[in-house]
């Protein structure tokens, strides 16, 4: 059973939509990163994106693009994420490992995989790599049980919206909006399209939604329609503010109150 | 790969499209597509219109007649032979490039590309530069078609290429320094990247190199293969014979592609491209993509890139700022490996001396660019005399040269370069060392001409 399928499911089983949450490794260094990753998951986040610093990372807006910078100017690198695996397992949540894909190439796809199977990590997303390029990968995860998340997007066409989630395992990340990472005032309305869209093709394949949602209302709003709220820009706005390991505790509690919540259901 | 043996070369005067890249645009290992899904629909988009407009004719005549009235094509062959002396005794023909409107070989892509644009229906095109020949080509191309323009270049190339700045918002284009990363034509591209993602609805990015996600690097190829075409015409026709060796300077690589392209079958011809070795390869310091880098993936498809033991890119030193890119266009990459062209390194300060012997011996002022090619034939040129090979039955070796682009831009840059003006108060530009030293494997008498005595020297 793919562990990522089976905690959102649980979630789904209690009436509410899975938290997921991202922070990259190596903000402001390493054992702070992996300190509020600790955090993210006592606040209530189900499943914890930790993100590998990249030097190109051409799908994130500002906010995550200035936390980054400094990691790979550190020379964090995969090492660094595969301890980060270990410590969001211990803590109680979901590893699963945000990468664009050189770093995954060059440290060797298989090894990669081994590894992360290794660490406890429950698989990849994988924002520049369509199921298309993903030969060496889709292998690899499926000999070392891993899940496999790519995106679909508005723009996707009802073909490529059955082909990238037919190659997915885990769940679909849905890109809500037509754009990069950050906070938004409002959670787009392709957003629900899009989601209704692909729930039609997908099965039983969860589908969380991403690129938008910095609060506890707009976590209920997205949560009254998908199976998993994704939140990174908000998370990584409190690390740049320095409220740490608390600011980043303080958000899951409001964030995982909103998914409980749900648009529209009294709380 | 393919071979034309059936006649000999000169036979073939319309060098076929190569079999590359397949349909999914990979060229072997090489290309594809790495980008996020939601650019996908815009790419195929892309690559349908293309696919269809390449063989329009009436896209083709519109095509060719813009060439012709508003480019200037075709561009002329020039022999430089008081240059050519200190090529070793190789004869030396330069493909003037530098004589279309804009001063380069990129408006033959960006008007098959705001073409297309139009043919698609938007109004918005988007563009990345570095030394900024392809932002001045974008927006003219632009003006010329009434389409809005942004171009996105890094903040320390709109320092060395201020002339380019200026042009550009003379021709009414939006010009945004870009102040993240190395501020230079790598993080351009991701903010146009940036911008292409979230108006895809409206905006088309017109691509400045043959790199990228497909259909990118097959298209601009397509688009500037004009440029061997014409060329190896024009050398049958002078000299009778095909040249010995075609040389090109290579950041992305579109104007090697282009002249490239033409010469692939002929398996005589030697293909040299020039990278931007900057301080040197073995100072960490260049752009020397193929030479000193490895596989791997960046801004949308498989290439060379320099990049280190995380798989972050390196950024790349040149004092040339279209050379100054850390990645390569996938089909380089893939005629690397199947040995079909050979990739040098050349320093800033071979480039230079280059560069300085072209104005003085031809009155020809180039880009820093192409004075890369050029530093590349001087050396060629020495070698193939010294190993007594290249040219036929006791003729010299026949080098043809890429000369993609003008030099107003670089009169600032080389005016440092050699200390012309007040020497009391030079600052070195960006990429260039206070202390410039000579260089190993120097060209012509064996040293490098050290940067403010290079012109007198040559």
């Amino acid at each position: 059973m793919s562990p990522l399928a089976h905690r959102i499911g649980a979630a789904r089983a209690e009436g509410r939509a899975a938290l997921v949450g991202y922070l990259p490794v190596g903000y402001p260094d390493v054992n702070t990163s992996i300190a509020a990753m600790t955090a993210m998951v006592e606040g209530g986040a189900d499943v914890v994106e930790i993100g590998v610093p990249y030097s190109d990372p051409g799908m994130d807006g500002p906010v995550i693009q200035q936390a980054v910078e400094p990691a790979v100017r550190a020379g964090v690198g995969l090492r660094d994420v595969l301890r980060a695996v270990e410590a969001v397992a211990a803590a109680g949540a979901v590893p699963a490992v945000m990468s664009y894909w050189n770093p995954i190439e060059r440290y060797g796809v298989e090894r990669f995989a081994a590894d992360l199977a290794a660490a406890g990590g429950a698989g990849a997303i994988t924002p520049d790599l369509i199921p298309d390029e993903a030969g060496e990968w889709l292998a690899a995860s499926e000999e070392h049980g891993l899940d496999r998340v790519f995106l679909v997007a508005p723009s996707s066409t009802d073909a490529r919206l059955a082909s990238t989630t037919a190659a997915c395992r885990g769940f679909v990340y849905a890109a809500s909006t037509m754009g990069v990472t950050g906070t938004r005032a409002t959670v787009s309305d392709a957003a629900e399209r899009l989601v209704v869209r692909t729930r039609a093709v997908a099965g039983d394949l969860p589908v969380c939604v991403g690129l938008g949602v910095s609060d506890g209302d707009q976590a209920a709003e997205v949560a009254a329609f998908a199976d998993g709220v994704i939140v990174g820009t908000a998370y990584v706005r409190r690390m740049l503010d320095g409220t740490g390991a608390d600011g980043v505790r303080a958000l899951s509690e409001e964030l995982a109150a909103g998914v409980r919540r749900r648009a529209g259901v009294p709380s | 790969m393919t071979t034309s043996a059936v006649h000999p070369p000169e036979e073939r005067l319309e060098p076929a499209r190569p079999t590359w890249p397949d349909a999914t645009g990979h060229f072997g290992v090489f290309g594809g597509r790495f980008v996020p899904e939601a650019l996908i629909a815009a790419l195929d988009e892309l690559t349908e219109a293309y696919e269809a407009m390449r063989v329009d004719p009436a896209f083709l005549a519109e095509f060719a007649a813009l060439q012709r009235d508003y480019t200037g094509r075709p561009s002329p062959v020039t022999e430089v032979p008081r240059f050519a002396e200190h090529c070793g005794g190789a004869r030396v023909l330069l493909k003037r490039e530098d004589l279309n409107h804009t001063g380069s070989h990129k408006i033959n892509n960006v008007l098959g590309q705001a073409l297309l644009t139009k043919r698609i229906g938007k109004q918005r095109v988007i563009a990345e530069t570095g030394a900024g020949q392809h932002g001045v080509a974008t927006a003219t191309a632009a003006a010329l078609m009434g389409l809005s323009c942004t171009v996105y270049m890094g903040e320390e190339d709109t320092r060395r290429q201020a002339l380019n700045v200026a042009r550009m918002r003379l021709l009414g284009a939006e010009v945004i320094p870009v102040t993240t990363g190395s501020r230079t034509l790598k993080d351009a591209i991701n903010e146009a990247f940036r911008d292409w993602v979230t108006n895809v609805e409206t905006t088309n990015y017109v691509f400045g190199t043959v790199a990228g996600p497909h259909p990118f690097p097959a298209m601009v190829r397509d688009f500037q293969r004009v440029i061997g075409d014409e060329a190896r015409g024009q050398v049958l026709e002078r000299e009778g014979r095909l040249p010995d060796a075609v040389l090109a300077c290579v950041g992305g690589g579109s104007n090697a592609i282009g002249i490239f392209t033409a010469f692939v079958p002929d398996d005589g011809v030697r293909l040299v491209g020039l990278e931007a070795g900057g301080d040197g390869v073995g100072t960490g310091r260049h752009a020397a993509t193929i030479t000193g880098g490895a596989p791997g993936v960046l801004h949308g498809a498989r290439s060379y890139l320099l990049q280190d033991d995380n798989g972050q890119t390196i950024e790349s030193h040149s004092i040339s700022a279209g050379l100054d890119y850390p990645g390569v266009g996938p089909e380089h990459s893939y005629l690397h490996d199947i040995g079909r062209a050979e990739y040098r390194p050349v320093t800033d300060a071979e480039a230079m001396e280059a560069f300085a012997l072209l104005c003085r011996t031809e009155g020809i002022i180039p880009a820093i660019e192409s004075a890369h090619a050029l530093a590349g034939a001087m050396r060629l040129g020495q070698e193939l005399v010294a190993q007594g090979d290249g040219g036929r039955g006791g003729e010299p070796p026949l080098l043809l040269v890429n000369l993609s682009g003008r030099g107003d831009k670089d009169v600032e840059t080389a005016s440092r370069w050699f200390g012309l003006g007040d020497r009391e108060h030079v600052e070195p530009g960006a990429g260039m060392d206070t202390d410039q030293q000579p260089t190993d494997g120097a060209v012509t008498s064996g040293d490098a001409v050290r940067g403010q005595d290079a012109g007198s020297q040559a």
